[in-house]
């Protein structure tokens, strides 16, 4: 597994502090991040593939600088949005898989092969020529992550996934993130997700305040609440 | 909600044939309609075309949909045309339009878009020398073509909001929203764009 390395990384959007020294070391397959609306969770995410720039500290990935580096980086980091639909960029599904590979130097034939045989591990197979607009909500975050997948990276950071799904298409895309060979850091509001997770961190107005196996991390959050 | 000129998957003459003969072949198409000088010479080319789209196996209902949405500009151009002109002119540029729009239809019927946009980025290629990105102009065009049906979407939901709050139409308050979202939309599409690698 790649190493995530957060070193005192603290962030501000104008005045408001979102992020506040943080310091966190990721190695583990699954890993969850929780918190409340505004807590810090999302923008942590987005700078695990340089989609955000710390404003003092730094965040690598296997010693790799996300800002200096964020084109390597993104190359072995996939980022799944809670809204696929700003995620999907052709007008069909499977050209939307294959632009994913547009630039990988294979030909046009094994590009056609690998999206076809994606398409296929997502249950896609049917919809190859559909127009990604007319897709169920379900089916359009499988899309977005058979369009992550398909360019072979080694992390994939999912930002809450299943928040727009319902609960039968929320639990299928889990169930795929779970099966799946990469390290996956997971943001989510839906707890119930992070069981078998190897670890869940749980932020608090920008501070990591419990981080833990799954139920010691979940009642630590609930445990806020009350 | 249905598109004019989407792709219909099929392995028809029309689908096998590269995008770039198919536009050629458009272009002369329509240059040709352009000649024509009687109705009877019109009624021929809409022949062709009707059988076209049977040589695709386009669904009746698919093809109707291409010219559908024209029909009060039809009219009003047969009313004036009727008025100022005679039965023929009305006939000879309604036609043309219509024949025209169903050609493009067509295209576009049986063509995928990346196919479409391969020849518009090899057309482009020449423009390297003057600082043009054909790359950067085939994605500025999937993304023109993906975000109608986006915004069409992002207008519904305002239209829907105003009346589960029971307001009435007002293009003035639904366009504030309106933009807001569509601007949020193309933000979070830049951030998607740059995760799928498109700057490397």
């Amino acid at each position: 597994m790649a190493t995530i390395q957060f070193s005192g990384v603290t962030h501000r959007f104008g005045d408001r502090l979102v992020l506040d020294g943080i310091d966190l070391t990721l190695t583990e397959q699954r890993v969850g991040l929780v918190g409340a609306n505004g807590s810090g969770k999302s923008t942590l995410a987005r700078m695990i593939n340089g989609l955000v720039s710390p404003t003092a500290g730094a965040v690598t990935l296997d010693g790799l600088d996300t800002t200096a580096k964020g084109r390597e980086v993104r190359r072995r980091v996939g980022f799944v949005f809670t809204d696929p639909d700003n995620q999907i960029v052709m007008p069909t599904v499977a050209e939307d898989v294959a632009f994913s590979l547009r630039k990988s130097g294979l030909p046009k034939s094994a590009i056609a092969e690998r999206v076809a045989a994606s398409l296929q591990r997502f249950g896609l197979a049917g919809h190859a020529d559909h127009p990604t607009h007319l897709l169920s909500g379900g089916q359009k975050q499988l899309l977005a992550l058979a369009a992550v997948l398909i360019s072979g990276p080694d992390v994939v950071v999912a930002d809450e996934p299943t928040t727009l799904l319902d609960l039968r298409n929320a639990r299928m895309v889990n169930d795929l993130l779970m099966g799946l060979p990469e390290q996956v850091v997971l943001v989510t509001h839906h707890l119930h997700l992070l069981t078998g997770f190897d670890r869940v961190v749980v932020l608090d107005g920008g501070r990591i305040i419990a981080d833990a196996a799954p139920a010691a991390a979940i009642a630590a959050y609930t445990g806020l609440l009350a | 909600m249905t598109m004019i000129g989407l792709y219909q998957p099929g392995r028809s003459l029309l689908h096998r044939i590269s995008a770039g003969w198919k536009l050629l072949g458009m272009l002369l198409a329509v240059v040709g309609i352009l000649l024509l000088k009687a109705p009877w010479q019109l009624a021929v080319a809409a022949a062709i075309v009707v059988g076209g789209y049977a040589l695709a196996r386009i669904p009746t209902r698919v093809a109707w949909e291409q010219i559908w949405p024209m029909r009060w500009f039809i009219a009003l151009i047969v009313i004036f045309q009727l008025i100022f002109a005679d039965w023929e002119r009305a006939a000879m540029i309604s036609g043309t339009l219509l024949l025209t729009v169903a050609i493009a239809a067509l295209v576009t019927l049986t063509t995928r878009v990346t196919a479409m946009l391969d020849v518009c980025q090899r057309l482009l290629r020449p423009l390297r020398r003057v600082g043009v990105d054909p790359d950067r102009v085939g994605l500025l065009l999937a993304l023109t073509i993906r975000c109608i049906p986006l915004l069409v979407g992002i207008v519904h939901d305002v239209a829907e909001a105003r009346k589960a709050r029971g307001a009435g139409f007002s293009l003035r308050a639904m366009a504030a929203p309106a933009v807001v979202r569509a601007l949020r939309s193309a933000d979070a599409m830049g951030d998607a764009l740059i995760a799928r690698g498109v700057d490397d």
